[in-house]
């Protein structure tokens, strides 16, 4: 598989660096690691640094992880780009409301590396 | 989720404390790579000299508190990050405040007939043990202690009626 440069979207800088891990022991090799801590801190990353994956946290203070997909589903450059929610709202109703948004795929918290590879390598037109 | 039936009563039919102590045991299990198990009966409350908090909103009202000792955090830090990056408390507070609401979505998404109308504040995490706070969740106090090897760490959920 290519190494992919990934967005990872977390308030917590714990959980960012465990999702990181969770990619890398998933066996998804990452040539570059981008970190925001909130939706628009995102939207800015992403309008700087050409990424191929985001993962992205839902409850995050001044842009949540909803309208964060939404909005980046307006942005032209962005299509094509896709997000996996890993978060701790495990509704159904968040779920469809993150996939009716645009997510290509949702974890829920707690989560093992083998669940990260589950979702995420078909988003990347892999086989898990 | 009806609403009708009060939390307290609920807590109590469906028997939640088991529900929240497997919810606590499966974040310890799956992110921490380590087991805690319930304390014996007469196991001393830890000291609070780390309290992470969660809010809960909705269906489910109240707070979920997590807190243990220094020592302890930093363990749970290293657990979580790994020795090399666990050093800072900032870094320890960041775990904690994870773990906390980890077991908080973990709990509320395994009442089946809560999760899709409960919402989760983001954590807050205190440090040191010279505070007192007053919930104005004024129902059910489910608490439990678990083991994390030889430390005591306790998880509180202040439910409002």
């Amino acid at each position: 598989m290519n190494k992919i440069r990934a967005l990872i979207v977390d308030d917590s800088s714990v959980m960012r660096k465990i999702v990181e891990r969770s990619l890398r022991q998933a066996g998804i090799e990452l040539e570059k690691v981008v970190e925001a801590g909130n939706g628009a801190e995102a939207l800015v990353a992403m309008g700087k640094e050409p990424v191929d994956l985001v993962l992205c946290d839902i409850n995050m203070p001044v842009m949540d992880g909803l309208e964060f997909v939404k909005q980046l589903s307006t942005v032209e450059a962005a299509k094509g780009i896709p997000v996996v929610m890993i978060t701790t709202e495990g509704s159904e109703n968040h779920v469809v409301q993150a996939l009716s948004a645009g997510a290509r795929g949702y974890i829920r918290k707690p989560f093992t590396p083998d669940q990260v590879k589950e979702h995420v390598l078909p988003v990347l037109g892999k086989k898990s | 989720m009806s609403t009708d039936t009060s939390l307290a009563s609920r807590s109590h039919e469906e028997n939640w404390l088991p529900i929240l102590e497997l919810a606590t045991v499966e974040v310890f299990e799956i992110m921490l790579g380590c087991r805690v198990k319930p304390a014996a009966k007469g196991e001393q409350s830890p000291t609070a000299e780390f309290t992470a908090m969660v809010g809960l909103a909705g269906a489910l009202c109240g707070i979920l508190t997590f807190s243990c000792s220094r020592k302890a955090a930093r363990e749970l830090a290293k657990c979580m990050l790994g020795p090399e990056i666990a050093d800072s408390e900032e870094q320890v507070s960041d775990a904690l405040g994870e773990i906390c609401n980890m077991i908080a979505g973990n709990f509320k998404n395994k009442l089946s007939s809560a999760d899709g109308a409960c919402m989760l504040s983001v954590p807050t995490v205190i440090k040191g043990e010279e505070y007192s706070f007053r919930s104005l969740a004024d129902g059910e106090n489910l608490e439990t202690v678990m083991m994390f090897r030889e430390a005591p760490v306790a998880v509180c959920l202040q439910l409002h009626s």
